[in-house]
């Protein structure tokens, strides 16, 4: 199915030796001219590139302390070369987080201190770690800026917190500046921008398939469970990652939202200018792109003149949402002070299961024993509800609410030391299918654990990139690629729709443990 | 003509140290943090903030959740370098002087003296790795051994001086006592304290232009010492500010 190897699964995980080069071949397609001036950056590779990539690192250095102090204070003690899922899949040493950062720190270092400067006119940079820039670099960084999915594993572990998705969402933006520029994550944020979605839907085709997703669900239940949108003066407005439209597992979690919605009675919309939760802006290091994308929530908020913002599961649209809308698109004062601005889809439903607004019959759940995969964004970049941790314990509980059968994977593959999917990051491109599918080896192989030894069945996640990294990826590792489903699909699934007619709404089981 | 030149070593080196983290330490405090970054799950609060930062700093303990031997051997360098500095401390006083009750605590000066062994035991453990784990040896440059043998030195001079051959401690302290005051008094013409010191020297010297940083990074890492509270409270960088004026 591949021409690589695919990584084995193996019983206990050992940390395996260095094998270098191994991933130099890695490299995603180059966005073309017009992609790159749609979003601000030069077309090509410019002319006298390296002068202007190290302004461009002054530029940085200057506006983000992170860059600054995570340049200068590596030690390199060791704790973080086994903690990343690349690493781990690849052997690849420029896969440890602190070698990916010494792409740049070594230029960093030759550049821009003195001790690099004083051995490099000797011609011996390597001595202190530094290391002339050249074309050569340049592709190195291409490579293997491209092999992170900016998870934050590492960071974790850092004792200085060095957080390697600061590195290479800022080496990111340098390449772009001088015009070397990721064709899938450029494509995406351009038609963000001008359509609305990174699957660059139009206005007709959300509407059709939102009335489509009416007619399978009345069909299905016997509910006008509504998916409306662009409705003026509703309360709510759903931001949703655009594959919720129509990917699988995807869809199924969009329904369970709306059932949600229906079964609470409030009144809610999607938007077609806001029709987009994820934030490619991120993946680049762009706080322009990011922020262009972002006001297009705000717009969409005050046009259809809602009180509540709610985001769909989507890992880094819920960092994004979490910690940078306020930052971005705020302030919200226009918007109901009374709850968090904006919210998780799992917090709102969290709160109707704590308030026993909603209901459910477990038993529909029973053909699957479910385990859950934190998404890295929201297990390490975001919070849930009002306590540290609450990203963790919520999509626990609302799972629990809904389903008999729930293990949780091996302590030190979940919750903040969950492994990323292996697509995240601006990754998620078949040009990448190596790195994706040896990337989600440690995840792969806590996965076949529990179902080994658990009896686990199925999968669930809240985030649009990891559903659809797994369904790709899982199949490599002789799981069935429809094991990943999403956690609103299990809501969704189980919750009592009280004005269902006649057969199974009289609440015998009412969800309760 | 030896207590001249030293002193003048010590004087530059002492110039070189201050201003040079204090430019650093300038350039962090000055440099914007422009989005909420904490590694989560952080404290919401500033007191919780206070805590991270103190377990972090006190018991390095994110380097404990990621390896136990680069925890153990880190955390036996830095906390045996720590007695051995507050050991030091009595070299600079005089009895009448306010810190010397804590100074010239029993404690303080027997731990201080074997501090050295935690000390070097750390340092060869780091060393240690770096030779012989892959992964630490392939990112490690010259520099990172280099480093480690000037730390080691260090403490070995130490080491002989305390417990084989003492050097004339009563003339050294004179001589610091001195310093502290702009007068050159004469120092001992012992090889293992001019080696002793001059390395002393040469570390705070390139402290300011390596990894040494570390240690004012530490306090400034935006995942560590954020408040997770980007719902609650509105934060904006100057720069990013300037968007939210030129749309309005």
């Amino acid at each position: 199915m591949a021409e690589y190897e695919i990584p084995e699964l193996r019983e206990i995980p050992i940390i395996p030796k260095i094998k270098e080069g191994v991933m130099a071949h890695s490299s995603p397609f180059v966005a073309k001219a017009p992609i790159q001036t749609a979003i601000g950056f030069p077309g090509e590779l410019v002319d006298n590139w390296e002068g202007k990539l190290l302004d461009k690192m002054d530029d940085l250095r200057g506006r983000y302390r992170s860059l600054q102090v995570y340049l200068d204070s590596c030690v390199k003690c060791g704790a973080c070369t086994d903690k990343c899922h690349y690493f781990l899949g690849t052997s690849d040493p420029k896969n440890m987080p602190v070698a990916r950062q010494d792409l740049m720190r070594k230029v960093y270092r030759r550049y821009k201190t003195f001790a690099g400067k004083f051995w490099g006119k000797l011609g011996m940079p390597w001595m202190v770690g530094a290391a002339e820039l050249n074309k050569d670099v340049l592709d190195d960084w291409y490579s293997y800026f491209h092999q992170c999915s900016q998870c934050r594993r590492c960071s974790v572990y850092c004792p200085y917190g060095i957080d390697t998705a600061e590195i290479s969402m800022a080496a990111r933006e340098m390449m772009d500046s001088v015009g070397v520029g990721q064709k899938y994550c450029n494509e995406i944020i351009g038609k963000a921008q001008t359509v609305g979605n990174n699957l660059g839907l139009p206005q007709p085709a959300l509407y059709d398939t939102l009335e489509g997703l009416e007619e399978e669900v009345e069909e299905d239940t016997g509910v006008a469970v509504k998916f409306p949108i662009d409705k003026k003066g509703s309360d709510i407005l759903l931001v949703t990652p655009s594959a919720d439209f129509f990917a699988e597992p995807h869809v199924d979690g969009l329904i369970g939202y709306a059932k949600v919605f229906h079964e609470a009675g409030a009144s809610w919309t999607l938007s077609s200018h806001a029709s987009e939760a994820a934030n490619f802006g991120m993946f680049i290091g762009s706080y322009e792109n990011m922020r262009t994308l972002s006001q297009r929530v705000r717009k969409a908020a005050l046009d259809l003149g809602v009180k509540r913002i709610i985001f769909g599961e989507c890992g880094h649209a819920w960092r994004v949402a979490y910690s940078f809308l306020n930052t971005l698109a705020g302030p919200w004062d226009f918007l109901d002070q009374n709850y968090p601005i904006p919210q998780h889809i799992c917090e709102y439903t969290y709160d109707l299961i704590q308030n026993d607004k909603i209901k459910f019959d477990k038993s529909e759940n029973d053909h699957m024993t479910i385990t859950f995969h934190d998404s890295c964004n929201v297990a390490r970049a975001s919070r849930m509800g009002d306590k540290p941790g609450g990203q963790f314990d919520i999509p626990r509980a609302v799972i629990k609410a809904a389903c008999n059968n729930y293990v949780d994977m091996p302590e030190d593959t979940i919750k903040e030391a969950t492994f990323c999917c292996g697509g995240g990051g601006g990754i998620l491109t078949d040009d990448l299918m190596e790195i994706r599918v040896k990337g989600a080896q440690p995840r792969m192989e806590a996965y076949k654990r529990v179902v080994e030894e658990k009896g686990v069945t199925n999968l669930a996640a809240i985030c649009a990139i990891c559903k659809a990294q797994f369904s790709k990826v899982l199949p490599y590792y002789g799981f069935g690629m429809t094991d990943i489903i999403s956690v609103h699909q299990l809501v969704g699934d189980a919750l009592i729709l009280s004005d269902a007619a006649g057969d199974d709404d009289s609440d015998d089981s009412d969800g309760e443990e | 003509m030896l207590a001249s030149l030293f002193a003048g070593i010590f004087y530059i080196a002492a110039l070189i140290f201050v201003i040079g983290v204090g430019r650093k330490i300038i350039q962090y405090a000055r440099t914007p943090a422009p989005l909420k970054i904490p590694t989560t799950p952080a404290p919401v609060t500033q007191t919780g903030v206070v805590l991270r930062m103190i377990r972090e700093i006190v018991l390095f303990s994110s380097l404990f959740k990621a390896n136990k031997w680069t925890w153990i051997f880190g955390w036996l360098f830095h906390f045996g370098l720590l007695l051995a500095f507050f050991r030091h401390l009595r070299y600079t006083m005089t009895p009448d002087a306010l810190l010397w009750p804590l100074v010239s605590f029993d404690l303080v000066q027997s731990f201080g003296r074997y501090a050295s062994f935690i000390m070097f035991i750390g340092l060869v453990g780091l060393l240690g790795r770096r030779f012989f784990v892959d992964r630490v040896r392939y990112i490690s440059a010259p520099s990172d051994y280099l480093m480690l043998l000037l730390l080691l030195t260090i403490a070995g001079t130490g080491m002989l001086m305390s417990f084989v051959a003492h050097p004339d401690i009563i003339m050294l302290k004179e001589f610091v006592l001195g310093l502290l005051r702009f007068e050159v008094k004469p120092l001992p013409t012992d090889g293992l304290l001019l080696v002793h010191l001059s390395l002393v020297a040469l570390l705070m010297v390139i402290f300011p232009i390596s990894k040494l940083l570390h240690a004012p990074g530490l306090f400034f890492s935006p995942s560590r010492n954020q408040v997770d509270n980007p719902r609650e409270k509105r934060h904006l960088a100057s720069w990013a500010a300037k968007f939210d004026a030129d749309q309005s």
